[in-house]
């Protein structure tokens, strides 16, 4: 077979195999139980650091991840 | 550090005169002398400025980095204005030829000059400045890299005046929205990996633990168009002393790389980046947060998996193997469900706070940008089904789509998200007048309804006439026939970019008012307030 065709075959089998299981992966984890709270709190980021950076080294945990 | 800088430009600016006065072709010559004699200035107010940089430099600055989002957001009204300027020209032109001037001003010059400035120059800078702004507010940290951003931001201007100057004087490769020449390709490439070098390393020292999905659009698009820009533009120069290369690819190979790179330049330059914008600022003006952050990780991960694959709808009945023909189209159609989710996501932001429609028009414009992205995203799979592309392909309700698409969504974020950062960035206590955004609100959406309406018309009848046959089964119209029946609507398409352009003009009035700290005293939107009875 020419590289074409094993590109090809590899592409609409294995690929295509991988590709959908990552993104299902994906859903899956989005609805994973308990992540519902941890959604909300990070929604909120856009209104915690408005006119200053964060204070201190490191990360603070507040963000719930 | 300033006399090693000054020492690196004036460098340039002399291999830039040898390459000028070496050129093989006049078009080079000329660039490489724009090149000197930039560098020049710049090495020169590098010295005249070493001193104050000096103080600068001993204290190290602590806040957020806003002069470049400051200079981004007067960059974008400034290229916007020139691009839709332009573009009322060119359609002038289609109406009235005589308005083509020979050679420079040329539809086929100012076209590509009308797409760049509008998609890289208003639309780039838009979102240069509104991902540094939002990049260091949700990381909780400020830019990083230092005096990197400014050489992005002005590295990226320089690209687009090399850009625009070369379209003018016929320096093309003629590969649509990517036109311009091996030499300038490569200047953007560097421009862009310094880009991405800033936002990922304001991204590695953030405080803030999670990285907020506006960020993710971003790197999205920057990561993407960094490989796009690449491997469409790989190209072999006649002469590194000329303006001319050829591509590597040939035939079907270079128009599906090409669509690839063009149909993800809208996917992911002029949609992911200002769905960045979108989950930024319409949370900020409404004061919510997002509808559902679940959904909008979801919305993310299914336009990146999805989008990539799209790009053969713009070759349907071509050359191009009619399992990628389908592909395309099928991937189009999927891409309905991420797109109407994200357009879901964003209106429902507002739920519970829809009285601000009311009172406050730059929500007015968020809102009917994201209705916008609902209707070009519908619009645009239901025109790659074959069946209907055989009627659309090639005539003006493709112009259609893309505009409404552009002037609709990516215009109104756009303009959204400069409302809100003007006032903070200049620390106003608000715009100069809601009323003046409120005429800039109605004479755009005018102007846009009147673009897309001609627009349908238009490119329906001509995708009709081109297909009429009579009982012989000769054609009944010929292809000039087609041409003159399109007038009357180039008229109407040009009167609406009349309307977004003197739209956009009060718009810099406002802003210009805004920044020199004037409040106009007006009625408040949405009248007084009556008492419940």
């Amino acid at each position: 077979m020419s590289t074409y065709d094993t590109l090809r075959h590899f592409a609409d089998s294995w690929g295509l195999l991988f590709l959908m299981a990552v993104f299902i992966g994906v859903i899956i984890w989005v609805l994973r139980p308990g992540s519902g709270r941890i959604y909300r709190q990070q929604s909120e980021i856009p209104f915690k650091h408005e006119d200053k950076p964060a204070a201190g080294p490191g990360r603070d945990n507040a963000g719930g991840d | 550090m300033a006399m090693a800088q000054a020492g690196i430009l004036l460098l340039i600016a002399v291999i830039a005169v040898l390459a000028s006065a070496k050129a093989h072709d006049a078009q080079f010559a000329i660039h490489m002398g724009l090149i000197a004699a930039i560098a020049m200035g710049a090495a020169i107010w590098r010295l005249r400025t070493m001193n104050v940089s000096a103080k600068a430099a001993a204290a190290a600055p602590t806040g957020y980095m806003d002069g470049v989002v400051r200079y981004g957001t007067v960059a974008t009204m400034f290229w916007g204005i020139a691009g839709f300027l332009v573009g009322v020209l060119i359609a002038l032109q289609l109406a009235f030829p005589d308005l083509n001037v020979e050679p420079y001003f040329n539809f086929n010059r100012l076209r590509p000059l009308h797409t760049s400035a509008v998609i890289f120059a208003f639309g780039g800078n838009a979102l240069l400045c509104t991902s540094f702004y939002v990049v260091q507010r949700t990381c909780g940290a400020r830019l990083f890299g230092g005096g990197l951003a400014w050489f992005v931001f002005w590295g990226y201007q320089l690209f687009i005046v090399l850009a625009a100057t070369g379209y003018l004087l016929g320096v093309t490769q003629s590969k649509e929205y990517a036109e311009p020449e091996w030499y300038i390709d490569l200047w953007l490439t560097i421009v862009w990996v310094a880009y991405l070098i800033v936002f990922l390393g304001t991204l590695v020292k953030r405080k803030e633990p999670h990285i907020y999905v506006a960020n993710w659009f971003f790197l999205s698009f920057i990561v993407t168009v960094a490989m796009l820009h690449v491997v469409n533009n790989l190209a072999v120069p006649v002469s590194f002393l000329g303006a001319k290369s050829y591509p590597i690819f040939a035939g079907v190979q270079d128009a599906l790389t090409q669509w690839w790179y063009g149909h993800n330049a809208v996917g992911f330059f002029l949609t992911a980046g200002f769905l960045g914008m979108m989950y930024y600022f319409v949370p900020k003006q409404v004061e919510r947060p997002v509808y559902s952050y679940r959904l909008s990780v979801v919305h993310f991960w299914s336009l990146i998996f999805l989008y990539i694959w799209a790009g053969p709808h713009h070759l349907h009945y071509t050359a191009l193997p009619d399992w990628a023909q389908t592909l395309g189209m099928v991937f189009s159609i999927m891409l309905w469900m991420p797109s109407w989710g994200g357009m879901i996501n964003g209106l429902m932001t507002l739920s519970g706070a829809w009285d601000k429609l009311r009172t406050d028009p730059v929500i007015r414009m968020m809102v009917l940008a994201i209705a916008f992205y609902g209707m070009s995203t519908f619009e645009g799979p239901m025109m790659s089904i074959k069946a209907v592309n055989s009627l659309s392909h090639y005539t003006d309700w493709t112009i259609g789509h893309v505009h409404s698409g552009a002037l609709g969504w990516v215009g109104m974020i756009s303009f959204g998200a400069i409302y809100y950062l003007v006032p903070k960035l200049w620390e106003r206590q608000r715009l100069y007048s809601l009323r003046l955004v409120n005429w800039h609100f109605w004479l755009a959406t005018i102007g846009i309804v009147l673009y897309a309406a001609s627009m349908w018309v238009s490119g329906i009848m001509q995708g009709l006439m081109w297909r009429e046959y009579n009982a012989e089964g000769f054609l009944v119209y010929s292809f000039a026939e087609s041409v003159a029946a399109m007038f009357p609507y180039y008229i109407i398409r040009a009167l609406g970019g009349v309307l977004y352009l003197a739209g956009a003009l009060i718009m810099a009035f406002n802003l210009y008012r805004t920044i020199r700290g004037d409040l106009r005293k007006e009625v408040p939107m949405g009248g007084v307030v009556q008492p419940a009875e």
